[in-house]
């Protein structure tokens, strides 16, 4: 055998620093613009593209802007002696439209209340060092929607009817004098319908499963009995606030209300829907398939036109649902049927070694589901999770066929008033609003991806 | 090898009273098919009480699925299933309990990737034993030990190498307290340089007189620990015996072929 054959290493190396013509921005630049013949061409196209579309932007919204004035002469030409590019004075006159539609001046405080308390929980609730979080998510989408409820529509809903009213029975209750803020019928009602409930869940549990399943059962109906009464009691209790009509809702209010509300519903119900899709009992994945594939088949606006002015027709006499609730629940129903599908992408990439080590260790469906298969599916599918988010907050601007003047149809009537009628009006209007819906968007999108960063981190291969 | 009285045993590992059953798992004329694949053919088993089992035998003979119907991963479609004293049926109660008492481990680990090593263990004693969280901590922390990785427990499974994931699999079997342990080719999945360190925390289990059913190739573990090797072979238990004996002198010509190809 000759020498090349045989090696024995008789020195161990130490690992070094990587060498330094590696790092520093020449070498970047290099590396990252100028390498080759179309790198070269693309960085002087990105260039020229650049050199197209700031300078005129910062011109006309910044240094051709009108900063001040009080009506249209300020934003003419004629009047002001050099082109006018952006007229700002027009959205200061029109700013509290735009955030609060044609909501009463003297309650607006009550919309500033809503919009710094969604401020306050959801800042801590994003940032991740701060504690807490399991309260924090109570507070923001237990507690919160109920009080920026209250606060928004002024409550004091006097309910008259629990189940057994409707059923007729409210003649059995006791008359207590007006004057009280509560009413005494539908609460005597409440009580003894929940018993009445409770009642019923224990029976059937006692029939179906056994009398140990009798506890679990009245416990279910319990657990929601009682925060629905809490839901209830502060829509019910006359706080002393004036009732503001939706309808006199309007711009950045309406926007963040149905978007918001879509995001928060269309979540949850999205993951049983797509858990629907998947189960193996055959009724509640044809009543998930139908339900998706009906929503996903109908444009948005068909379901708005529809919600606004064709189930009117559907309802009894007399009966009616208020405007903006029939767009919410739409806006929901549509957004949680997109959401279920990317979720369900989600729930298809986890292999059946997950489900099959949860079994193994004893852990039953729901719990299987919460703790080990949901957690990896929705990080998996949180861009596309984001992205259904994202869409619905552009969506909502679709609510202005129905009339409903969200940040967008409150910017479109506020073009119309002719003290503001410019050359440059609609731009302006246009590029505010334009700058509205980006900051929220990609607020949502840079979220989104600190998320996804943190989340790898935490379980990198 | 029987349960030696004089190993010192870990207490943590599931108590068996004395009044247990001495039969541990019981299989009576046990079918499955796949479809029209008649994967298990009537197989008939019994194991008690501390016995350690090796089933062997070529890929598609239905050893895996065998133990896989032990805890109702797979359904079985004729014969009976006896599980400590519980038949498995459809109700789902019985499952329950069943998977309660019985611990398995996988070819390819199957740990949950978005939890710590710690909390992979802690996550069934909590939420189906209901254990408090210190309690449960403490006792995946004295299994973590016993499997010779504490000092990873705050890891993520995907920063461990394969040994060290399978010990954990096994630790976090073991947080349930089971009385069988079932393994589906613990090692085969691994890089041959961590295959030892998988079998000897197998090879200290079976010291602790867990009841246990190996699906694996490695002989050398056979020997050193099982009561009984059983080779299977299209869907049937051909042949069953004392590790000397199946070893040295198989009977059944499938199984001499067998051991002549994998034993070079």
């Amino acid at each position: 055998m000759t020498s090349e054959t045989i090696f024995v290493s008789s020195t161990f190396r130490e690992p070094e620093p990587p060498p330094v013509s590696d790092r520093g921005p020449v070498r970047w630049v290099r590396a990252h613009l100028l390498g080759t013949v179309p790198q070269v061409l693309l960085t002087l196209f990105g260039l020229w593209l650049l050199y197209v579309v700031v300078p005129p932007l910062v011109q006309f919204f910044l240094v051709d802007a009108v900063w001040s004035g009080t009506n249209r002469t300020a934003c003419l030409p004629a009047d002001v002696g050099h082109p006018v590019g952006a007229c700002w004075p027009f959205i200061w006159a029109k700013i509290n439209q735009l955030i609060y539609g044609f909501y009463p001046a003297g309650e607006r405080w009550r919309v500033n209340v809503v919009y710094a308390l969604g401020a306050l929980l959801l800042l801590p609730l994003v940032l991740q060092q701060v504690p807490y979080k399991r309260l924090n998510a109570i507070a923001f989408f237990g507690v919160y929607p109920v009080v920026a409820f209250v606060l928004l529509t002024g409550g004091n809903f006097q309910l008259r009817h629990f189940l057994l009213g409707y059923l007729g029975f409210d003649a059995l209750f006791p008359r207590v004098a007006p004057g009280v803020s509560v009413s005494w019928v539908f609460w005597t009602d409440y009580v003894l319908s929940s018993v009445l409930l409770a009642a019923l869940a224990g029976g059937i549990a006692r029939v179906v499963a056994g009398p140990d399943a009798v506890r679990g059962a009245v416990r279910t109906v319990a657990t929601i009995m009682v925060p629905l009464a809490l839901v209830l009691l502060a829509v019910d209790v006359n706080f002393g606030l004036e009732p503001v009509e939706t309808r006199l809702w309007g711009g950045l209010l309406v926007t963040l209300v149905i978007a918001v509300s879509g995001i928060t519903v269309s979540l949850p119900f999205g993951i049983l829907l797509a858990l629907g899709r998947r189960s193996s009992v055959p009724l509640v994945k044809i009543c998930s398939i139908l339900f998706i594939e009906f929503w996903r088949g109908v444009p948005v606006i068909t379901v708005l036109f529809f919600a606004t002015y064709m189930l009117p027709l559907f309802l009894p006499d007399g009966m009616t649902i208020d405007g903006l609730l029939r767009a919410l629940v739409g806006v929901a129903l549509f957004a949680s049927a997109y959401m279920a599908e990317v979720v369900r992408g989600g729930l298809q990439a986890i292999p059946k070694g997950q489900y099959e080590g949860a079994m193994a260790v004893g852990l039953r469906y729901g719990p299987m589901m919460r703790l080990v298969v949901l957690p990896q599916a929705l990080k998996l599918v949180i861009p596309g999770i984001v992205n259904n988010f994202i869409g619905l907050f552009k969506d909502t601007t679709l609510v202005l066929i129905v009339s409903i003047f969200d940040l967008l149809g409150a910017m479109r009537a506020a073009f119309t008033d002719p003290n503001w009628a410019t050359p440059t009006t609609l731009f302006t209007g246009f590029g505010f609003a334009g700058l509205i819906y980006f900051v929220f968007c990609f607020g949502m999108s840079r979220y989104s991806m600190a998320l996804e960063k943190r989340l790898d981190r935490a379980q990198r291969h | 090898m029987s349960t030696d009285p004089m190993i010192a045993k870990d207490p943590m590992i599931a108590k068996t009273e004395a009044d247990a059953p001495k039969v541990a798992i019981e299989l009576v004329g046990v079918n499955k098919w796949y479809g029209e694949f008649h994967v298990l053919r009537d197989v008939n088993l019994t194991v008690t009480r501390g016995e350690r089992l090796v089933i062997c035998g070529p890929s598609g003979s239905g050893k895996s699925t065998l133990i896989r119907c032990i805890n109702r991963l797979e359904e079985h479609q004729k014969g009976r299933i006896i599980v400590d004293g519980i038949e498995l049926t459809d109700d789902l109660k019985r499952i329950d309990e069943v998977r309660r008492e019985v611990g398995m481990c996988f070819q390819h680990f199957n740990l949950f990737p978005h939890l710590t090593i710690l909390e992979n263990c802690t996550l069934a004693p909590m939420w189906v034993r209901k254990m408090p969280k210190k309690e449960a901590e403490a006792l995946a922390m004295h299994f973590l030990e016993k499997v010779k990785i504490p000092h990873q427990a705050n890891k993520y499974p995907g920063q461990l190498s394969g040994g060290q994931q399978q010990r954990v699999a096994i630790a976090r079997a073991l947080c349930m307290r089971p009385r069988i342990m079932l393994f589906d080719e613990p090692t085969s999945a691994l890089d041959p340089e961590m295959v030892k360190e998988v079998l000897d925390t197998m090879v200290e289990l079976a010291q602790d007189g867990m009841t246990m059913l190996c699906v694996t190739h490695e002989m050398g573990f056979a020997r050193q620990v099982a009561n009984r090797v059983i080779f299977m072979d299209a869907g049937q238990i051909i042949e069953m015996n004392e590790p000397n004996a199946f070893f040295s002198n198989p009977q059944h010509e499938r199984t001499k072929l067998f051991l002549s190809q994998i034993l070079h």
